[in-house]
């Protein structure tokens, strides 16, 4: 990987602040060299780290501390190579990939050395593997397996390293005597998280990972640190002791908690999904989950609608299918409703599949009020929804740690997308882009200059009034990105924003949509939106002033009250009884997204599918298959019968849907066509409010991770910061002496 | 700071028994935590701040180094910490350091923890550092014998203070000075060529609050030979003394 190099051995220094980050301002590209790994030539790029070279050959390597994301620590010594002419076996991770050199992995020599050092890890581990959560998936069990003698000499009666456990809080859970000091961790929560304070203290054999004073580790990434830890040090608090990993099947799908779209593993065993995995994904979400996508499928087991229910008084009654879709065509009956009096509300948990099904029904009924559950959702959308680019993240997010200089609108990409604030993370540190915000400050993991509040500012900014040193990095950037959050949109100002930044845009289009790099970005966080406005889901303007007599609520939870009338017939569709369900009429049990294989498509417009890894519990349905029998019932009939039928639909709707896991740019016409629209728009300027963050608790943001447990704790540990630190072990607790 | 207690092991070693030893080398483990725990005396709250003159010296320390990298001044400006705060660094000390370095704490207490001259713990006055590395053991009357003096005239171990306050003791491994041995360092003075009479007089004069002398107490230069020297005993040749004739 060309520019690794420049970070070798120095997380510690690029873990400061204040001007103190480690500058490389662009990726140097080198000559490729060719060297021989065990009689075999390779060629590979000046720079790779011999490792990777051995890799390329086909030559495993063993490791502990090296990690292909991370900065190089070359600590473990597991990764020893013999090389031609060096005197002895070398680290592979820490060497560069020399031209003509002759390396071999699979000599005496080499295999005593890493027995060696296996024997050496192993000396003080406490090789508790029964009780250990890591069995089955231990890079230390496998490699001592493989590796390791067959016999230990060790008799120490006076017994084994013992490292006092750590809290890091309701997520992960510490063993630290089984620690090997490979730092990955310390390199994860410092370059990549964050979070300066995990760090090893002490030296040689107390060594110790840790944060020296008691803290938890404040990250909404800290569960990928149990992924990373080789052994069994870090391990999960929620899934402590649930399931041995060759019990679980494994399904690859995707997230739905955010609109990053991660790439996931759902890990279940019979009906029950015991934990999600990431899955690497490069152009996405590398190989890191946030803790949310992570811990909240314990929500999918709580507060279920797993039959179908009808209103009797004030009181939810179970009923079969027939009796609540009955109840359903009474109750659209006597409401009375007509034309675009008939409402659908879609919320940010509805997959594609039943968005396209749902509108094709609300559609035939004749009505045209597609609404979702955001503050102004009853109208249609500042952005339209004709134009893809003007709703997309169009610089994608593999691409956006390219950009030098970054304007973020009234968003948070920590809560928003984690994913994309690793990356923002990333270009800070190591090309040095600077960051600017107009909105609510946040904690960052990134320096930002707060240069306004409000759309008033943004105008002012945009304008050529940008103050202070930001303003003056704004003019010179070469790849400058403006992201406008998804609150700012759905609020007030959304228009006047998009037009203020749409003009900017415009006016300097040379370096905002310049070839290769288009530094326009909507950034959404739910992930129904980019699809509900990909297939027009979309009131037009008449219909959004109807007074709705009937409302469909599609996984509507985060709907406001005050717009559902009181005397309308209202139907709610989903998989938990939220909000949403409360209000209902009727609910109809449908499926969560580990339970379904439908499409999502994220916020820069990538249709990934999500594919079904347990059946939904009890008599719940999968979406669409709700609604094509609701259509029967009211008499709209809609005209598909399967997935592959309804997915023909899709395509006619837009090809975009069904191109999976492809990434389709905008032409630069039809981007620049899409900033004229929006900078057309006839809107009064922004005013002096100031933007909210749209999302104030990260772990409680939809259905799932509001009837999760784990989230739960999470949100009174790192939102309200109520976490009580157990004392980890008091019986140590006295004074430390001199000795 | 395991390496303080190498000797503990050695000294029980010598009781040989018949049987088969298994461990040939105990597992050692330094008694000192290397987590931080609140106290009264050792918690964030406890303000510190650089006296100005000190500020003005830490000042002196970083413009040595570039800018951008500020926090290459940690080790001296820790010690500087160290010295105002009474010869320990506590929490707040290091808190202090990071506000002042721009870096994060756990940089500091990552140094802090590494360095067994930061001491994380109170000090007395007098923080007696005994020398107990092999060469001092085995030098002179050998440091076993200090050891044992000081023991019994402070009435405390190694790791301890004694009651008034005045001596701190702890074994410390090779200070660089074993052509001197054996020899203990007392807060920034070395004692060195110590006898159990010298070694008490040393602590006499401390408690009593006078400096003695530092350097070798058996009144020898340096570490000049004991007997005299036995070469380089002439003037020094003076520039192209030896030369020939037509060079000088
Ligand atoms: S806790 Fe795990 S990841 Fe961290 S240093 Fe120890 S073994 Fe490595
Ligand atoms: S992998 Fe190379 S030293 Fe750890
Ligand atoms: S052994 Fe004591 S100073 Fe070197």
């Amino acid at each position: 990987m060309p520019g690794r190099r420049s970070v070798i051995g120095s997380y510690q220094a690029v873990a400061d602040i204040a001007g103190q980050r480690f500058f490389s301002t662009t990726i140097p590209r080198h000559a490729d060299i060719t060297l021989t790994v065990d009689g075999k030539e390779v060629t590979v790029p000046q720079g790779t780290a011999l490792i990777q070279a051995c890799e390329a050959a086909g030559a495993t390597v063993p490791r502990f501390c090296y990690h292909d994301r991370l900065a190089i620590a070359g600590n473990c010594r597991m990764c020893l190579v013999e090389v031609e002419r060096s005197p002895k076996p070398v680290a592979s991770c820490a060497m560069p990939a020399m031209p003509g050199s002759k390396v071999f992995t699979n000599t005496p020599l080499v295999h005593k050395a890493r027995e060696g050092v296996m024997e050496f890890l192993l000396a003080n581990h406490p090789l508790d593997c029964p009780i250990c959560d890591q069995g089955g998936e231990c890079d230390l069990q496998d490699q001592s397996m493989r590796y390791g003698s067959d016999r230990t000499r060790f008799h120490e009666i006076t017994g084994k390293r013992a490292t006092e456990n750590k809290d890091l809080g309701p997520i992960v859970k510490t063993s630290m005597n089984r620690c090997i000091q490979c730092t990955r961790c310390v390199r994860f929560a410092n370059d990549v998280a964050g979070v300066e304070d995990l760090g090893t203290t002490g030296r040689g054999n107390d060594l110790q990972i840790g944060m020296y004073i008691e803290k938890t580790m404040d990250s909404e990434m800290s569960g990928n640190i149990i992924d990373l830890c080789p052994v069994g040090a870090l391990t999960s608090k929620p899934y402590a002791f649930q399931a041995r990993p060759w019990e679980l099947k494994k399904t690859e799908s995707v997230d739905v908690l955010d609109a990053v779209g991660s790439n996931i593993r759902v890990d279940s065993r019979g009906v029950q999904v015991m934990r999600v995995q990431p899955k690497i994904n490069d152009e996405i979400n590398e190989e890191w989950i946030n803790d949310k996508t992570r811990y909240a499928y314990d929500g999918l087991k709580y507060q279920r609608l797993t039959t179908p229910l009808v209103r009797e008084g004030d009181k939810f009654v179970p009923a079969t299918w027939e009796h609540a879709m009955e109840s359903i065509r009474h109750g659209f009956l006597n409401s009375g409703a007509r034309g675009d009096e008939i409402k659908a509300v879609a919320g940010a948990l509805a997959d594609t599949e039943s968005l396209v099904a749902l509108k094709d029904l609300i559609n035939r009924m004749g009505s045209e009020n597609l609404t979702t559950d955001t503050p102004l959702g009853h109208l249609p959308s500042p952005t339209g929804s004709e134009i893809r680019s003007n709703y997309l993240f169009n610089t994608s997010i593999e691409t956006a740690n390219e950009a030098d200089a970054v304007l973020l609108i009234g968003t948070n990409p920590r809560h928003e997308a984690a994913i994309l604030n690793t990356r923002f993370r990333k270009s800070y540190l190591q090309t040095g882009a600077e960051f600017a915000l107009i909105g609510e400050n946040f904690d960052s993991t990134f320096e930002y200059e707060h240069v306004g509040t409000s759309a008033k500012d943004v105008e002012s900014f945009l304008g050529g009034k940008g103050k202070g040193a930001f303003g003056k990095i704004w003019k010179e950037a070469k790849k400058p990105l403006v992201i406008v959050g998804s609150g700012v949109i759905e609020g007030k100002e959304g228009a006047a924003v998009l037009k203020a930044v749409s003009k900017h845009m415009l006016d300097n289009s040379a370096r905002f949509l310049a070839e290769g790099w288009n530094g326009f970005s909507v950034l959404q966080r739910a992930a129904s939106r980019t699809a509900a406005l990909d297939v027009g889901f979309t009131p037009s303007a008449a219909a959004s002033k109807a007074t709705p007599k009937f409302v469909y609520l599609l996984n509507a939870d985060d709907i406001d009250p005050s717009t559902i009338p009181e005397n309308a017939f209202v139907v709610y569709q989903g998989h938990h009884g939220d909000l949403g369900a409360q209000f209902a009429d009727v609910c109809l049990p449908g499926a969560a997204y580990t339970e379904k294989a439908t499409t999502w498509v994220n916020t820069e417009g990538r249709s990934q599918m999500g594919r079904t890894a347990v059946p939904p519990p009890g008599a719940s349905r999968e979406d669409w298959k709700i609604l094509r029998a609701l259509s029967e019932v009211v008499g709209e009939p809609l005209p598909y019968d399967d997935i592959y039928t309804l997915r023909e639909r899709m395509w006619d709707v837009s090809p975009t849907l069904l191109r999976y896991d492809t990434l389709e740019r905008p032409s630069a016409e039809l981007v620049t066509a899409g900033l004229k629209q929006l900078s057309s728009a006839s809107v009064s300027a922004g005013s002096a409010t100031a933007f909210k963050k749209p999302i104030s608790d990260f772990y409680r943001t939809d259905p799932i991770s509001r009837a999760s447990v784990t989230m739960a704790a999470c949100s009174k540990a790192f939102t309200k910061k109520e976490y009580e630190t157990t004392q980890v072990d008091d019986a140590i607790g006295g004074q430390a002496s001199y000795a | 700071m395991s390496l303080r207690s190498a000797l503990a092991p050695l000294r029980q070693a010598v009781r040989v028994t018949p049987r088969r030893a298994f461990g040939s080398s105990a597992s050692r483990q330094s008694e000192s935590l290397f987590v931080h725990r609140d106290t009264d005396y050792n918690n964030p709250n406890i303000k510190f701040e650089f006296t100005p003159e000190n500020l003005k010296e830490a000042q002196k320390i970083i413009d040595r180094y570039p800018p951008q990298y500020k926090k290459a001044a940690c080790m001296p400006i820790l010690d500087l910490g160290q010295r105002q705060n009474g010869g320990w660094t506590s929490i707040s000390v290091m808190n202090a350091v990071a506000k002042l370095l721009e870096m994060p704490k756990m940089r500091v207490y990552e140094v802090a923890t590494f360095y067994t001259m930061y001491n994380r713990e109170p000090v007395a006055t007098n923080f007696v550092q005994l020398c107990t590395t092999t060469p001092c053991q085995l030098g002179g009357c050998g440091s076993t014998k200090i050891l044992e003096t000081i023991e019994s005239h402070l009435n405390v171990h190694p790791g301890q203070t004694t009651k008034d306050g005045k001596f701190t003791l702890i074994e410390v491994e090779c200070l660089g000075a074993c052509s001197n041995a054996p020899m203990m360092q007392i807060n920034d003075d070395f004692y060195e060529d110590l006898t159990p009479e010298t070694t008490i007089q040393v602590l006499q004069a401390l408690s009593k609050g006078e400096r003695p002398k530092p350097g070798p107490q058996s009144g020898r230069r340096t570490s000049e030979n004991s007997a005299g020297l036995t070469t380089l005993t002439g003037p020094p040749p003076k520039p192209g003394q030896f030369n020939l004739p037509e060079f000088q």
